[in-house]
């Protein structure tokens, strides 16, 4: 098993660092409900709801976003150049240390 | 006022599977919706996504199963009030409830289904300054009469499937200018649409503003003019007495909050015997409920719809005991006056 630490920092501006699982088939999006972040995560996680919103302050290598992540962020508010969906972020060793803050709902 | 025996709160595959259970025991249904449509988020958010967990169907699209639910429950001729949220809930003498939607329409029911999924579908509203000033008055986040914005300069916000679906419907039929703008040039909805979103504007019937979004919106009493952004270009001001932003709706528990129910963290509390909430005579199905090991599945709602039904054909029918009957032996004896079922769009 291997475990990364990251941050969340929620809409009060409160950091927590929490341990994630990188081999349980989890996204940011799951990983923040199971810590009971008030993340609604509508759609389950198929890039269709953008509940999930958050923006990634850390500089760490992301993938970029595919089509879907693209178009549903295009429709979203408050999106900034550094949003990405919780749902689209497969947890994987190269997230150690990521800082995340969850966007306005 | 309408009168059923089950009023069911949420027209999403649970409640529509509710009245297919119901009606084998010859409770009569009737749906509140608070979207026009019936399907709930299946409709709403993801019609085109297969589903791959409905026993039965290895896999099966989340519109055509609202459609062979709609198909399975017309026998029962459910009755539908669609696009209406229900708001108040009153407890009569002889044990009833009238619930009265925000639009006033009233329903009588012996037995109260919420199938509400995550709650009633809430437009997502724009971020801009006086967007209240203008709502109703030119502003509209749903579609429920079409002729009401023809033959106006419409404009249509968003990048899914019901942004581009009215854009093309208006824009076919449209005598005054029919405009769609989107913040990107990549759009979800499918790609269908989108071909005509494009023929559309190659014959002059649609203007198409990419990488664009309105910021502010001027008028008197309604709406006159809109200004719309687009990057890496002059601010453009359109003429416009509609727009529908149409960026999607999100869900919000809603009234249902204040019904005087348990709830724990926006579900309402239920008891795995059969459903039952708090208040005797109100059930709680699907994802809108909760109980320990609750998964939020279709296929674990169609259970527990089928054992809320056992439970409130005892309160509609006191003197009766409920006898689960097999379809295999028994078919499916539908009642007589068959109401139109609305079609998915």
């Amino acid at each position: 098993m291997i475990d990364i630490s990251i941050q969340i920092i929620d809409r009060e501006g409160n950091t927590h660092k929490v341990i994630a699982p990188t081999d349980m088939n989890m996204n940011l999006m799951e990983v923040c409900k199971s810590y009971g972040f008030p993340i609604e995560g509508i759609c389950g996680g198929m890039a269709l709801c953008a509940s999930c919103q958050v923006y990634v302050n850390s500089e760490i290598h992301l993938a970029s976003p595919n089509e879907e992540e693209e178009a549903m962020l295009s429709e979203a508010f408050h999106v900034q150049e550094n949003s990405r969906l919780g749902c689209q972020m497969h947890m994987n060793s190269s997230f150690e240390g990521l800082v995340v803050t969850l966007a306005p709902e | 006022m309408i009168k059923t025996d089950v009023l069911i709160i949420g027209a999403g595959p649970v409640g529509l599977f509710a009245v297919f259970e119901a009606g084998l025991s010859k409770l009569k249904c009737h749906l509140i919706d608070a979207i026009p449509l019936a399907g709930g988020q299946l409709s709403e958010i993801y019609p085109k996504k297969p589903i791959y967990d409905i026993p039965g169907f290895p896999s099966v699209l989340a519109g055509d199963l609202v459609n062979n639910l709609l198909e399975q429950a017309a026998p029962f001729s459910p009755g539908f009030t669609l696009g209406e949220r229900a708001d108040t809930i009153e407890k009569q003498e002889d044990g009833s409830f009238i619930v009265t939607t925000d639009h006033g329409t009233q329903h009588q029911a012996a037995v109260i289904f919420i199938a509400g999924g995550l709650g009633s579908f809430e437009p997502r509203r724009p971020l801009i300054d006086n967007l209240s000033q203008y709502e109703k008055k030119g502003v509209y986040y749903m579609v429920k009469e079409p002729a009401h914005f023809l033959d106006q300069d419409l404009i249509i916000s968003g990048g899914g499937d019901s942004a581009l679906d009215w854009a093309v419907y208006f824009a076919g039929k449209n005598k005054k200018t029919t405009t769609l703008v989107h913040r990107s040039d990549k759009f979800r909805a499918h790609k269908d649409s989108l071909d005509k979103v494009y023929a559309l504007k190659k014959e002059g019937k649609l203007t198409l503003i990419t990488h664009g979004e309105v910021k502010a919106l001027h008028g008197n009493e309604t709406l006159q003019n809109v200004s719309v952004a687009v990057s890496g270009a002059q601010t453009q001001v359109l003429t416009a007495q509609i727009w529908l932003p149409l960026f999607g709706l999100s869900p919000k528990l809603g009234p249902i909050d204040n019904w005087g129910l348990e709830i724990e963290k926006n579900a309402i509390v239920v008891n795995t015997k059969d459903y039952s909430t708090n208040i005797p005579g109100i059930y709680a199905i699907g994802d809108v409920n909760t109980y320990d090991g609750k998964l939020k599945l279709i296929l674990c709602g169609f259970h527990e719809a089928t054992l809320a039904v056992q439970s409130a054909y005892t309160i509609v029918n006191p003197q009766k005991k409920f006898n689960m009957k097999y379809t295999t032996v028994q078919g499916i004896q539908g009642f007589e006056n068959t109401s139109k079922i609305p079609e998915l769009v």
